[in-house]
């Protein structure tokens, strides 16, 4: 009884925190569109007003998930894939002879995964994508006898899957992580990973936008530099240190956890929009609101995810 | 069939027709989260005559679910009759939901002449949504040869106005001989109106009207020739 109003407690802290961040984004916000752009049209800020409102759809998302526990997470997760696919499979160069491939990805490697996560089922669902779909899946291409770009055409839809699917059912898959001492309380471990990786994307794009000179990368992602990575990344690891009272980690071990996060999450950013840059679009849907699509927004923490599921499991579940 | 006469007159069809409408739309959506773009012309109350890309049954109903509600009201899809009267269902969706405009797509065979009976429903105030290919283009090819019927109803017509759409990603969503759709996002891409020329013939038209609908593909697919 007392172990769940801690942990309802610090829930409440970590959302009320989110809360006024975005609060305070939307006053700075308001404030620039009145100040600076004197209520006209102004493509930078309004692109920011139009993320901080997203950022609130999404943070009251991921509540009303948590308030429904483990199913309302799993659940959130599944859609969240389910977009996610969506968007990616809707730019990869497929072809007819891929139909049932790809109808097998939506509909029996998407749900399996996330009932296998459901029922906790480690051993299984951490092959399921990796080497049965990935068995599977140019088997039943190969029934459409068109050898056409073959292997690029599987590799796109296995990609998509490990991408969208595999990758990012490693959040929910933390719901089920045995951590002692931290029992009834791993929603705080999705909590931790979500802040710190978006608040990394979030930390460098104010970096970047008030002092970004030098780019990282120019030729992957042009909005990319530096300043901002170092800025972004650095201030997240703080954040990520801040907030070890939420976690089973000391503040150094939250602080290390937050930085491999960040990182994982910058260059899958990276990864993720080389993608991009080759099928020649710059976002990869337009389902949120000044972010571009679910992928867009979700690029780190696909990333992130399994590393950071991996590295607790291994060295804080015996 | 004097049942069938009474149940298709009845509030009852037309009520049945209206919540099929908007299941056969939320279907639509979920399945594709099917979004307009207008590039170069803005939905508009003026009648107009929709010409777009045909790859699927479900290509007017995409274009149908993406106008706002008032101007869906008044705009019919031109349908081959040898498909939409083939059955009962076919024939609620097609006349009663959609309210299509039923044509014979042999040509020669006796009835009606298409591009008259459209030229008749253009006459009349309707707008129309038409697949200047004439059939369905189920094969590799970006686009198939237009029929005439575009530049004779652009000729019999001089104000309506002519909107090139390009629906996108549709063909694959189930292709020919597929029977489980799959979700992949799709989008109807409204352009900049056309019309014809004084003196242009027919060739230069149709040859315009084809290359209006091609300019609205995304770039990567511009790019990469063949339509996947």
């Amino acid at each position: 009884m007392n172990e769940l109003s801690a942990f309802a407690w610090t829930t409440i802290k970590l959302f009320g925190g989110v809360a006024g961040v975005l609060v305070l984004a939307s006053s700075i916000g308001a404030l620039l569109k009145w100040r600076v752009a004197h209520g006209q049209p102004h493509a930078v800020i309004d692109n920011l007003n139009a993320r901080v409102k997203a950022w609130w759809v999404m943070v009251a998302v991921i509540g009303l998930g948590f308030a429904f526990g483990k199913g309302g997470v799993i659940l959130l997760f599944y859609l969240i894939s389910f977009y996610a696919l969506r968007e990616f499979m809707s730019l990869a160069y497929t072809r007819r002879g891929d139909h049932s491939a790809i109808a097998l990805a939506f509909f029996v490697a998407l749900p399996g995964q996330y009932l296998l996560i459901w029922v906790d089922w480690y051993g299984l669902y951490s092959i399921f994508i990796p080497v049965y779909a990935f068995l599977l899946l140019p088997i039943l291409a190969t029934a459409g006898g068109d050898t056409q770009r073959f292997l690029e055409r599987s590799a796109k839809i296995q990609w998509g899957l490990m991408v969208c699917v595999f990758c990012i059912s490693h959040v929910p898959a933390l719901l089920m992580l045995q951590i002692p001492g931290f029992e009834g309380r791993n929603l705080l471990l999705i909590a931790f990973l979500v802040i710190v990786v978006q608040g990394s994307d979030v930390l460098q794009y104010v970096w970047g936008k008030l002092m970004g000179k030098h780019k990282v990368a120019p030729e992957l992602s042009p909005s990319k530099t530096w300043e901002g990575l170092i800025g972004g990344v650095a201030s997240a690891t703080l954040l990520g240190a801040a907030l070890y009272w939420a976690t089973p980690f000391n503040p150094w071990q939250a602080g290390l956890m937050a930085l491999v996060i960040c990182l994982m999450g910058f260059l899958g950013g990276l990864v993720m929009s080389a993608i991009k840059r080759d099928r020649g679009v710059k976002d990869w849907g337009s389902m949120i609101e000044g972010h571009g699509g679910m992928l867009d927004r979700l690029d780190s923490v696909v990333f992130a995810a399994p590393v950071y599921f991996h590295a607790l499991r291994y060295w804080w579940v015996p | 069939m004097n049942d069938d006469h009474q149940l298709q007159s009845s509030a009852l069809r037309r009520g049945l027709a209206l919540v099929t409408g908007k299941l056969i739309i939320g279907a639509a959506g979920l399945l594709t989260g099917v979004r307009a773009v207008w590039s170069g012309s803005r939905p508009e109350a003026a009648q107009t005559l929709y010409f777009a890309n045909h790859s699927s049954h479900g290509d007017f109903v995409l274009l149908w679910a993406t106008l706002p509600p008032d101007l869906r009201a008044r705009t019919r899809p031109v349908a081959g009759q040898d498909y939409w009267l083939a059955s009962r269902l076919r024939r609620f969706i097609g006349a009663d939901v959609f309210n299509a405009l039923m044509i014979r797509r042999d040509g020669a065979g006796p009835g009606p002449n298409p591009v008259e009976q459209m030229q008749q429903a253009l006459d009349g105030g309707d707008s129309l949504i038409m697949f200047p290919e004439g059939t369905r283009n189920t094969g590799d090819d970006i686009l198939l040869p237009f029929k005439s019927g575009l530049y004779h109803l652009a000729r019999a017509c001089p104000d309506v106005r002519l909107v090139p759409v390009w629906i996108e990603n549709l063909k694959r969503v189930l292709p020919k001989g597929a029977h489980i759709p799959i979700p992949l996002a799709c989008t109807v891409r409204y352009g900049a109106p056309i019309r014809l020329a004084e003196g242009e013939d027919k060739v230069g038209f149709i040859a315009r009207a084809r290359a209006a609908m091609l300019d609205l593909r995304p770039e990567y697919e511009r790019n990469e020739g063949a339509a996947p």
